[in-house]
């Protein structure tokens, strides 16, 4: 009896904990079954979405995703070797996390996709690759800027530009701001933010660089600000994912950082300009893939779909804010829509011959591989400073590595 | 001077860090002295608390919400021990902590689920958030608070300990479970007593790290618990001064290793950085293991007989 | 006595390689990309996770240390499997940041196996001359602190050129990757690996060496008065278990095709704990047993609670994202209150095949 009564208690706990905070969540807006009934006919093509939405990186994962998913609202059918097919997403979340990566990639490859869009985050990419390689179904990275995801293998393409790029933009554009000496700040165990800070070292000169890292699960970043300052630092890079920048910029602001603060794509999110906005001690620059105000048309039909729906209002952070994220994710979409096209056919082995040729010309720009790696071809990048004051982002300008 | 005036912000956030695992790590050496139990669900209950202001900030006005937040901590904290741990009264000491790590892994996942995973922004709780300019360093009212807060509050505890009755209870329950028992006194009440405390404390504790450092994820709990743990093994388990001293001491060494290679450099020591900051919280566990090996009864715990 | 243990080898032997066999077929009628290639991913890492719980109930079941430090213990061995065994061509892509790192030589991989495991019963030996003299609980925390430590080093940008700092180790040898004449080993090499190295850990249970193990357990004191040297036969276990340990780091490694310190987290160790502690804690059998369970469980039946559709229920709003390990936590907090004694408790497979006389007597005096 009395088994019985704590048996209970410990059910009730946990459901009282679900009641009290769930009107508050929200869940993934679409989650694949639900398109089955449209495909009714049998021609069903089946698209993956390798992506974290939770863990690190969830919030960018997510914003990544509502691209593609926006991409296949406007587009959900595509001509295969003169058949219509209906497109399918399946989802996969790979928590951010290279372990959990592997086998979320083998959900996909065992529900029988073509092709792989994902993920945002070097890391998990790296790690599921030779599951997709091992299947021999093509992947296309979407903002996972690290060399490694492509180099030495086939299977592995990607839309967006690369670390050693993405690191010497960022350097040069430090030395115009005039910066001599830089504060670099890397995640451990973190491919992503360890990898562009030592381009970035590179281009900047390394004798002119503090290059420190943090352990996971910091949130006490004030020792770090204290020692760019005492340094006598003139810039900070600090290209981390967007759940410890928002406690770096708070600490910067509480500590008056005086210096600027640089940082990649992942940046490029409104989790960063809601965390700065109403600070006007922080002066934060970031490079991206797209600027909103780009392409107006694209810009104002996105914006209504997200706010079409509550669940991509949730999964945009709360707002409308268009994020490069979303753009690539959208462009990501097509692009293998067009090597399906290209290929005649959902094997996954015609998709990756025919992705090789694919161009495109997207919203971020043209699209094409190189012929050694699969690469974008990609020779700019956008500067966005975050304006405190309205908490949006300005154009600052293009820039290119030369 | 200038050596000083450079090196003070480490000092400043060591000191309020240490005031906010000192908070977490009366729970455990309270909890400890009486049960035995490392309680590794601790440092998930002052993650829990972080999350339930998260929410109900956003539902009620803050003055509610903060009272509101310490009282469903304590009541967290008193329904785990009387489910988790209550049961298990009888069993080896191995099943508890393994249900306690049980509890930490159920409400990690839980606050998973929740969240989604995602970093949640603490709410700005008015006054403490304020920025100050304190010998030249600027730095969070917060900052200043937490150590003269956790000193009054842990002044008040060796009060309640030392001269009220169930504090009478608790030492005599630490001192001698089975006797204490036999003397009439009623145990469940008393361990009871000592979740609710250490909770309260947890709750208070959570508020002033997340107002300093504000971002709740599901396992911002888990390395706070550990180092207030480790600050109670420091302190002596079962001390609360200890506990309070070996906390304060834990996070200006932490915050002193993060700056270790600027020290070293202004100092002229070193050229380049070593990259010691790597090892921040890997120091906490360094001095753990030499604690425990030079000195296992920590600084201020008692010889106890081993019970054969 | 002698006839019975004829029997009892027989009977294992072909217990083993109908399990080979199995394990040979299931790989080659299943490819990849069928729905059904969960199943080989449960059996391969189920493999390893069951050779990591029997090693950590080694210590905490037989020997009655309770020890946290199984994924710094896998760390090293999982590290110093990958470290020796990428190809010297790859190196220069792999360490990409430090040159090419410092090894330039390749080891095959039974011995970068046999040196992972050696590596793990190394550090546990020197971490267990200070550790293994405290009481259980403060061995727990010193232990899990331990776990942290190595962490730690092993990210340190000035170790990079050997460990690669912060970044992956990969293009090592991989189960994936094995084959003899075109036969693809994925599965069996992990399945054959681990059994292997259960048998030798049954082996030693069942010597002298695990009775002593057993009588600390049940009481030190008498132990130490029956002769057995406490802090030597400690000392043996902890470094035995850590051995397989490492071996099953490596044989993680061999199955997730990357290696990274960042997820060797103390959260990996509390998992293998609530594996042990559902097997039943002292129940070779039962560890095992519960490894398989809690992967199919956590990668495969489990899934649909993450991605809306469970049994045919479909709930988006309830079966998202986290949903599975919250079931999953609770239901561990059901062994732990209700069913203390695990799946198994400490009986072992054999257990279940003899009868039991002392069931039926009672049954009858009543």
């Amino acid at each position: 009896m009395k088994k019985l009564v704590s048996f209970l208690l410990v059910l009730l706990l946990a459901l009282g904990m679900f009641a009290g905070c769930s009107s508050s969540t929200t869940e993934p807006a679409d989650d694949g079954a639900s398109d089955s009934a449209a495909a009714a006919d049998g021609n069903v093509v089946y698209i993956g979405v390798f992506e974290p939405a939770s863990g690190d990186n969830g919030a960018g994962g997510k914003q990544e995703t509502l691209g593609i998913q926006y991409g296949h609202a406007v587009q959900p059918t595509v001509e295969i070797g003169g058949t219509e097919y209906q497109v399918e997403l399946v989802y996969a979340d790979n928590q951010s996390a290279n372990d959990k990566a592997i086998t979320a990639a083998q959900t996909l490859t065992s529900a029988g996709v073509s092709v792989v869009l994902g993920s945002y985050g070097s890391g998990v990419s790296i790690a599921a690759s030779d599951v997709f390689g091992d299947a021999g179904i093509p992947a296309i990275g979407v903002t996972c800027t690290n060399p490694q995801v492509t180099a030495g293998n086939e299977h592995y393409f990607r839309i967006c530009f690369l670390d050693p790029f993405q690191g010497t933009v960022l350097a040069n554009f430090a030395k115009e701001l005039g910066a001599t000496k830089a504060y670099c700040l890397a995640k451990q165990g973190d491919d992503y933010s360890v990898g562009l800070c030592t381009y970035f070292q590179q281009a900047f000169g390394e004798g002119n660089c503090v290059y420190e890292t943090f352990p996971e699960g910091t949130s006490d970043f004030s020792a770090y600000v204290t020692n760019a300052k005492n340094q006598g630092c003139d810039v900070f890079f600090a290209p981390t994912s967007t759940e410890a920048a928002a406690l770096i910029i708070d600490q910067a602001a509480t500590q008056d950082l005086g210096m600027p603060m640089l940082a990649a794509d992942t940046w490029d999110s409104n989790v960063i300009t809601s965390a700065a906005q109403g600070k006007d001690n922080i002066e934060l620059y970031v490079t991206t893939f797209y600027q909103e105000g780009g392409n107006a048309e694209f810009d104002a039909a996105f914006k209504e779909w997200i706010n079409s729906d509550e669940t991509n209002l949730t999964n945009n952070n709360g707002n409308d804010m268009i994020s490069g994220l979303s753009v690539m994710g959208y462009d990501a979409y097509f692009v293998a829509l067009e090597a399906l096209k290209a290929a005649g056919s959902t094997n996954p082995a015609d998709v990756m011959a025919a992705l090789w040729d694919v161009t495109y010309d997207g919203i971020t720009g043209h699209i094409e591989f190189d012929d050694v790696n699969g690469d974008a071809v990609r020779d700019a990048a956008y500067v966005k400073q975050c304006n405190t004051g309205t908490g949006a982002w300005d154009f600052v300008k293009v820039q290119y590595a030369e | 001077m200038e050596f000083f005036n450079a090196n003070l912000p480490y000092l400043l956030s060591g000191i309020s860090v240490g005031g906010q695992y000192a908070l977490i790590a009366i729970g455990y050496t309270m909890v400890y002295g009486i049960l035995r139990l490392i309680n590794f669900a601790h440092g998930d209950v002052f993650m829990v608390a972080g999350l339930m202001m998260v929410y109900l900030s956003t539902a009620v006005p803050i003055y509610l919400a903060v009272p509101l937040v310490i009282l469903l901590t304590v009541l967290l904290g008193f329904v785990i021990e009387k489910v988790a741990y209550k049961p298990l009264r009888s069993a080896p000491r191995m099943s508890v902590m393994i249900s306690a790590i049980g509890v930490s892994y159920l409400l990690q996942n839980l606050a998973l689920y929740i969240t989604g995973g995602l970093n949640k922004n603490y709410p700005t709780l008015p006054w403490i958030s304020d920025t100050i300019t304190l010998f030249g360093a600027t730095t969070r009212r917060v900052t200043v608070i937490t150590p003269i807060l956790t000193i009054l509050l842990v002044a008040g505890l060796v009060l309640l300990i030392n001269h009220t009755k169930t504090g009478m209870a608790m030492r005599a329950v630490s001192k001698d479970f089975e006797t204490s028992r036999l003397m009439g006194i009623k145990i469940n009440n008393v361990i009871s007593a000592t979740f609710i405390i250490g909770s309260f404390l947890a709750a208070v504790g959570s508020m002033l790290y997340f107002s300093n450092y504000p971002g709740v994820t599901p396992t911002a709990g888990a390395m706070p618990g550990l180092k207030a743990f480790v600050a109670a093994v420091f302190g002596g388990i079962g001390s609360v001064p200890g506990a309070v001293i070996g906390a304060f001491l834990i996070g200006i060494c932490e915050n002193i290793i993060k700056a270790l290679d600027t020290i070293l450099m202004q100092l002229g020591v070193i050229q380049s950085g070593l990259g010691l900051a790597t090892f921040s919280d890997a120091f906490t566990f360094v001095l753990l293991i030499v604690v425990l090996v030079a000195k296992p009864t920590g600084l201020f715990g008692e010889k106890a007989a081993e019970k054969v | 006595m002698e006839t019975n243990n004829k029997r009892t080898v027989l009977i294992t032997a072909l217990a083993l390689l109908l399990l080979y066999a199995l394990a040979v077929v299931l790989d080659l009628c299943i490819p990849v990309t069928s729905s059904w290639a969960m199943l080989l991913t449960v059996i391969q890492k189920g493999s390893v996770y069951a050779l990591v719980a029997v090693s950590m109930n080694l210590l905490n079941g037989f020997t009655g240390l309770f020890s946290l430090g199984q994924a710094g213990f896998m760390l090293i061995g999982a590290y110093v499997y990958a470290m020796f065994t990428i190809p010297v061509a790859d190196r220069m892509s792999v360490y990409q940041y430090y040159d090419g790192g410092l090894i330039q030589f390749y080891l095959p991989w039974p011995v970068a196996l046999v040196l992972a495991g050696l590596a793990a019963a190394l550090f546990a030996y020197l971490i267990g001359l200070p550790v293994l003299r405290l009481r259980s609980d403060y061995l727990a925390i010193a232990t899990l602190g331990f776990a942290e430590i190595i962490r730690a080093i092993c990210q340190w940008d000035k170790l990079g050129p050997l460990t690669n700092g912060s970044n992956v180790l990969r293009s090592y040898t991989r189960f994936s990757s094995m084959e003899i004449g075109g036969l693809s080993l994925a599965t069996l090499a992990p399945v054959a690996l681990a059994s292997l190295c259960i048998l030798l850990i049954v082996l030693l249970i069942n010597s002298s060496y695990g009775r002593a193990f057993k009588a600390i357990r049940e009481d030190e004191v008498a132990a130490e008065a029956m002769g057995i040297n406490l802090f030597h036969h400690k000392q043996l276990a902890f470094c035995i278990s850590s051995f397989f340990a490492g071996v099953g780091g490596a044989m993680l490694a061999m199955f997730a095709s990357t290696v990274q310190a960042a997820q060797f987290k103390a959260a990996m160790t509390y998992e293998l704990l609530l594996i042990v502690v559902i097997g039943g804690i002292g129940s070779v059998t039962g560890s095992v047993l519960a490894s398989f369970l809690f992967i199919a469980a956590s990668e495969w039946w489990l899934r649909g609670l993450d991605t809306g559709t469970f049994l045919g229920i479909s709930a988006p709003g309830i079966f998202r994202s986290g949903f599975r390990l919250v079931v999953f936590s609770v239901i561990i907090m059901i062994f732990v209150l209700f069913f203390r004694r695990g799946i198994m408790g400490t009986k072992e497979l054999p257990d279940l095949f003899r009868r039991r006389p002392k069931a039926g007597r009672k049954g009858a005096s009543q």
